[in-house]
């Protein structure tokens, strides 16, 4: 079983560069062990997909605090085309409830509203990368 | 044994017995209690921690030095606060209809809020469609901004922009005040958005030119303003970035404060004179749920503006001394999980702007933690600011809380706090430098990783979050804010086609003549900005021109 530490790419795609949360987060996956790659915001898509594929991240960590998560799953598209499926992506933030189902459609692994802990989002990380390495070795 | 030691013993006999009591009355050991500055808050104040001896020194009279009753002499009994609400969605049109209803239901001033495109510098045709007018109105053009000010009297009403530099929504004012034959010298309304510093520290997305050329922009605006529209306030300095960010009260007022002594010193150092223009910078500050704790932080930041501005630059007008300031509720105290608690704590935090002598003030709709203010929750936003301003009696009288032996207590320690954080600054060269070098930052992030910290172990209770839950399914459903997608669309061709219509030539001229006066610091680049917008350029043409020519700005180095 692979128990290197996870590799997380946390950033945000978009227009909003509010940093307070997801530098809060990226100190708590430091925290719990992971490796932590934090990008500026306004990223473009391509650029994620990119560092994505440089940095072989097992996780991608969007923060979305002003509806860029809407472009999420134009995220998710590229991915798929770019063979990078087996990457975990997680969203954190200001998600309405109303965007959930076509966010989770789309293969957002999970979704942290806030008051999630630290702790609760490492965890869930953990679990869904465990999930996803299981499934490699079966394959 | 005198008469004053008598009445001494007395009291001095009551408190040991109540310290006694109390004592009996509290679990022991007892938890410290502190507020969000950090200061320890003690359980009850009395006159050996302030008493009226004080009065003149620590308070005098509003409108009176060391103003920390109030800037102006009558106050809300002159005239209340402004009712400001910020208005930013979808296209044009839909602004237009949002501000009117506002102003037909108590606003008495625009605050107008571009959508996240305009923040970045772009215009909409460089941006994915499905990001536009979420969280702000799409207004690119001179034309998009006669559409959305339609039938508001320009002379009339104060009309907030949040406007980085280079200020490209007053040009649009200013060119649209023109074509109505209303003269610039007519216009009241504040450049907001102009601190760039506070955008380098925090709020990054308004952030669009290097340091220095944001510096030269501005600088130019406050001499451009303050020769052709006097009655537009070209600064306001912004602390409610660096408190949405994490910044403690305290640390807020005294990093804001640092970033106006820079802002000031760098015009004086170009040669203005600080009484001809310092009267137009205001400031714009969160009021958060922790009520006395922002009265206190208020208070004690008109005592320390006044100061400051005499002790470091001579200010001797009294309109200079007054620390003028915008308020809004704070954000981050708003939860997404049981929204209708938020009225109740925007209308707490509100009360804290009143009791705290705001000038003005937006209140948020329960909704804005999650999305742009649906019409019906916006109105009750400003009604809860009717029902404070016109039901509870608090603007009757003059700082109600002024003379509370705790109140005052806050405002000294506040006061001192914040003093502690401006020399920290001064030590390390000035707020320019503090920021370049990432001081503020650094200091910012350490307190909210404590805070968060607090709100994770509980210790910090936030209602509904992480104390008083309720099951998942019994959290009400909203409808949330999406601008028309139609609508949108027809914003894209309304770009194209006034794109392609305007004269080329005419726009080569202008967009020349902007380069070139960016390029000589004996020009003036707003009035070049004007002239750019007034042959036909963008918003998006002007900020990539400056772009060019001053550098692009990223907070984030080697970006």
């Amino acid at each position: 079983m692979n128990d290197s530490p996870i590799r997380v790419l946390l950033t945000k795609i978009g227009l909003d560069g509010h940093d307070r949360g997801i530098r809060l987060v990226a100190t708590g996956l430091r925290d719990a062990g992971m490796e932590v790659i934090l990008t500026p915001p306004w990223m473009k898509i391509d650029d994620v997909v990119w560092i994505a594929l440089q940095e072989d991240v097992q996780v991608i960590g969007i923060s979305s605090l002003s509806c860029d998560h809407l472009v999420v799953p134009k995220l998710m598209q590229r991915l798929r085309e770019s063979q990078l499926d087996d990457v975990v992506v997680v969203l954190g933030g200001i998600i309405p409830k109303c965007d959930v189902p076509s966010l989770m459609d789309s293969g957002v692994a999970a979704i942290f509203h806030p008051g999630t802990s630290l702790d609760q989002i490492a965890s869930e990380i953990r679990n869904h990368v465990a999930a996803r390495r299981l499934v490699a070795a079966i394959a | 044994m005198s008469a004053s030691r008598q009445a001494r013993m007395i009291p001095d006999q009551s408190l040991a017995r109540w310290s006694w009591e109390y004592a009996q009355q509290v679990p022991q050991p007892e938890i410290e209690r502190r507020n969000r500055s950090g200061i320890v808050v003690k359980p009850l104040y009395t006159p050996q921690d302030w008493d009226s001896s004080r009065y003149q020194a620590d308070l005098g009279y509003p409108g009176q030095a060391p103003y920390a009753r109030g800037i102006y002499p009558a106050m809300y009994r002159g005239r209340t606060w402004s009712r400001r609400m910020l208005v930013g969605l979808g296209t044009p049109e839909d602004f237009n209809l949002r501000q009117k209803e506002m102003l037909a239901s108590g606003t008495t001033a625009v605050n107008f809020i571009p959508c996240n495109s305009v923040f970045r510098g772009y215009d909409i045709d460089e941006v994915d469609p499905l990001l536009i007018g979420t969280c702000g109105t799409a207004v690119n053009t001179l034309d998009d901004m006669r559409i959305a000010l339609d039938g508001i009297d320009l002379g009339a009403v104060s009309l907030g922009m949040n406007d980085p530099s280079p200020f490209t929504l007053a040009a649009f004012v200013m060119l649209l005040a023109e074509e109505q034959n209303t003269p610039w010298s007519d216009l009241t309304g504040t450049s907001n958005q102009a601190d760039f510093i506070s955008h380098y520290v925090a709020n990054h997305m308004f952030y669009r030119l290097s340091l220095e050329g944001s510096r030269r922009v501005l600088l130019d605006h406050i001499r451009f303003m303050a020769a052709q529209a006097p009655g537009w306030n070209t600064l306001s300095i912004v602390g409610q970035h660096m408190q949405q960010a994490g910044a403690t009260p305290a640390q807020t007022l005294g990093f804001t404060l640092s970033s106006a002594l820079w802002y000031v010193d760098s015009c004086c150092r170009s040669g203005m004179n600080v009484d001809d223009f310092v009267h137009r910078f205001t400031f714009f500050f969160d009021s958060s749920i922790s009520l006395f704790e922002e009265v206190a932080k208020f208070r004690a930041g008109r005592r320390l503006w006044a100061r400051l501005l005499r002790e470091r630059f001579g200010a001797k007008s009294p309109r200079s001394l007054r620390f003028k300031f915008h308020a809004q509720t704070s954000g981050v105290d708003l939860t997404q999980q049981q929204p209708i608690n938020n009225i109740a704590r925007v209308a707490l935090q509100a009360l804290a702007a009143v009791l705290g002598g705001a000038q003005s003030l937006h209140t948020d709709a329960y909704d804005e933690a999650l999305a742009t203010p649906s019409p019906e929750t916006a109105i009750i936003a400003i009604m809860t600011q009717n029902i404070i301003a016109e039901e509870t009696g608090v603007a009757d009288v003059i700082d109600p809380l002024g003379g509370s032996y705790y109140l005052e207590t806050l405002t000294n320690e506040m006061e001192q706090k914040a003093l502690d954080v401006i020399e920290s600054v001064d030590s390390r060269g000035g707020m320019f430098e503090a920021v370049r070098t990432g001081f503020v930052q650094a200091q910012i992030g350490e307190s909210a990783r404590q805070f968060q910290e607090k709100v994770d172990s509980g210790e910090q209770t936030v209602v509904g979050v992480n104390k008083y839950r309720l099951p998942e399914e019994e959290e009400a459903d909203m409808p949330i804010y999406r601008p028309d997608q139609r609508a949108i669309a027809a914003q894209y061709e309304r770009l194209a086609r006034y794109k392609k219509e305007r004269s080329q030539a005419t726009l080569r001229r202008g967009l020349d003549e902007l380069a070139r006066a960016a390029g000589d610091p004996a020009r003036n680049v707003f009035g070049a900005v004007i002239e750019a917008i007034r042959s036909g350029a963008t918003h998006g043409e002007v900020v990539g021109t400056l772009r060019t020519e001053l550098g692009f700005g990223s907070p984030y180095p080697g970006t």
